[in-house]
């Protein structure tokens, strides 16, 4: 085994326990925290799906906010369970995905121009669950209707212990996706396709079919995401859902971390999560907006600095000593094979 | 359910005075954009920083409005500078998405700032203006004095790039970056001047939007999307359509406003901006490829 499997074994052994260890009454407040890190984690490594290959979309709260949505409005009024209520939602954003994506591929809408396509995309959608607010309450959010106690079919527990496994379980999913991926020809097509599109199409790329693949996937994970906070959080909102915020709020997350790495999403999800959670322990609701000011200063410090994100730039520095160390592997690895 | 027309023709009225203001935000953002091809995603939010300069020296320190305007041009100027030395001078060279976000890092930054010091409350200056009635529609003086002003600063904006020479540098800049440079002229000093005058823009639409809006941490979210939109509609870069784009979004977000609902207007013109993406990528008044 390698050191890095046996980190890795030590570090899933103790995410497993961690619901185990007696915190009193501060047990349920950090299940409520690691559970929202695993969550936005795996919005983060969907979304990263497509990011890293220069896909940057800045309006992924469009799915986030169909999928959370579609459960909570399809149990609320139909009754109908959230685990088809997820898969609804699943299809929903990936029908979204190729309305968008078709024509952004076809007439080739990229760099920032397809991240403003986007943008508006996620805006289009907080608008419109605004503008429903016969059903949803508009900006007001909606509350999940009570199943009247612990039930597996409509998915609603009250120890968090359920979520804290459940979104656990979709994070390692997310992280196995991510994994397949990135060991696939998708990613060199894709990788090819990000460098220079008519160079790929001429040695026989489809170009539009790769990036509406890694589009509908990355949008069916991500309302995925959204469905499973409804249900651990039991209310859902447009702000927090949709829109530019969250959108962004995904990507910035992703970038502190580093998006071109499995775990860079985990990583900047967790210190944003835990920054934002110690200043509130802090401060209390005297510094409003104190955990964002100093989030949105290290963001713009990182861009400048650090673009591989902080788990990034920390495993290109242990690689390159790493091949210090061992020089003759160094050069055997960079002659192409 | 009918709508009597006269609320319609009032809805329009409205759609172009706002569309006045609309162009200058976009007008200043199109500028910076065209120059250094790089989205200011935080451009409203620092329109907003000058709405609150305003609004302190009028409602604390007693200043008249047009002392505080031209404070507003300052500051504004001055954030333009700072933002492009500080944040943007050092990742000239990145690629554009690491521009968008840092900028997008400076609208976390802004408005939680904002939020941290003058808190969430809606702020307004309360000027008391007449307002006019003409053939039954009311039109205030709060919205007709922004749009002629705002009228004139674009006449004085597009004889800035046109009749003088610093004017005709940052349009060839934006035409070639490389050639600019083969010239022997310096892309960095017109980068700073650029955003200067972009600066300056958004400090003259702050003292503007002040009169008709209350000021508050989100305000950037009210306007601000729909500023990028109406900056990409008219074409990179492209005055004339920046122009005529910022009045036909507004058009259609006050009558769709009337008709619908203030929401249903918002995503009527966005529908409308990801359509002309995909007919139209080069603006409304770009040549068909």
């Amino acid at each position: 085994m390698t050191p890095g499997r046996i980190a890795a074994a030590v570090v899933l052994a103790v995410l497993l326990l961690q619901p185990l260890i007696p915190l009193g009454p501060y047990r349920q407040y950090v299940l409520h925290v690691t559970l929202q890190i695993f969550i936005w984690s795996f919005i983060g490594g969907a979304w990263s799906l497509m990011g890293r290959f220069g896909l940057v979309s800045l309006g992924h709260g469009a799915f986030l906010g169909i999928g959370a949505y579609a459960t909570v409005l399809l149990w609320n009024f139909y009754g109908v369970t959230p685990w088809l209520g997820a898969v609804v939602g699943m299809v929903a954003a990936s029908l979204a995905a190729v309305v968008v994506g078709l024509p952004c591929f076809r007439f080739r809408v990229v760099g920032h121009y397809f991240g403003l396509v986007t943008l508006a995309v996620g805006e289009v959608v907080r608008l419109l669950i605004i503008a429903e607010r016969d059903w949803t309450d508009g900006s007001l959010g909606l509350t999940l209707r009570s199943a009247g106690g612990d039930s597996l079919w409509a998915i609603q527990f009250g120890n968090k212990q359920v979520f804290y496994y459940g979104s656990l379980v979709v994070f390692l999913i997310g992280l196995w996706i991510w994994h397949r991926v990135d060991h696939s020809m998708t990613r060199s097509a894709l990788e090819a396709i990000g460098e220079d599109e008519t160079a790929a199409a001429s040695v026989g790329i489809r170009v539009t079919r790769f990036k509406l693949g890694i589009t509908v996937l990355s949008a069916a994970l991500t309302a995925l995401g959204g469905s499973l906070y409804a249900q651990a959080i039991a209310y859902v909102n447009p702000e927090t859902l949709s829109g530019i915020g969250v959108s962004l709020k995904i990507v910035f997350a992703v970038v502190l971390g580093g998006m071109y790495s499995l775990l860079g999403p985990l990583v900047g999800t967790a210190l944003t999560t835990a920054l934002a959670e110690g200043l509130r322990i802090l401060f209390g609701l005297k510094l409003l907006g104190m955990a964002d000011t100093i989030y949105g200063l290290l963001l713009i410090v990182f861009i400048i600095f650090l673009p591989e994100g902080i788990y990034g730039s920390i495993r290109a520095a242990l690689q390159r000593r790493a091949a210090r160390a061992a020089p003759g592997a160094s050069v055997s690895a960079k002659v192409p094979a | 359910m009918s709508i009597d027309p006269i609320f319609l023709v009032e809805a329009a009225v409205n759609g172009v005075l706002l569309g006045g203001v609309i162009a200058l935000l976009a007008l200043g953002l199109n500028l910076i954009f065209g120059v250094l091809d790089i989205v200011w995603i935080a451009y409203v939010d620092l329109v907003m920083l000058c709405m609150y300069a305003i609004y302190f020296l009028v409602t604390v320190h007693g200043w008249p409005i047009w002392g505080a305007a031209i404070v507003s041009l300052a500051v504004g100027a001055v954030l333009g500078v700072g933002v492009h030395l500080l944040i943007i001078s050092p990742i000239l060279t990145s690629p554009p998405i690491n521009q968008l976000l840092a900028t997008g890092g400076l609208l976390f930054f802004v408005q939680s700032a904002a939020t941290l010091f003058w808190s969430t409350d809606h702020r307004s200056v309360r000027l008391s203006l007449p307002s006019w009635e003409i053939g039954g529609i009311f039109i205030p003086a709060t919205r007709l004095i922004p749009f002629a002003i705002s009228i004139l600063a674009v006449i004085a904006l597009y004889l800035f790039l046109t009749r003088t020479y610093i004017g005709t540098a940052i349009r060839a800049v934006s035409q070639d970056r490389e050639a600019m440079s083969l010239m022997g002229a310096s892309p960095q000093r017109i980068y700073v001047v650029t955003s200067a005058v972009g600066g300056l823009m958004a400090g003259l639409a702050g003292a503007l939007l002040i009169f008709q809006y209350a000021v508050h941490p989100f305000f950037g979210g009210q306007f601000g999307p729909l500023t990028f939109m109406v900056c990409v509609l008219g074409g990179l870069g492209n005055m004339v359509g920046a122009f005529v784009a910022s009045f036909i979004m507004s058009e259609v977000i006050a009558v769709g406003g009337v008709v619908m609902s203030t929401e249903m207007g918002y995503v009527i013109a966005f529908v409308i901006f990801i359509v002309m993406m995909f007919v139209r990528p080069g603006g409304i008044l770009a040549k068909r490829q």
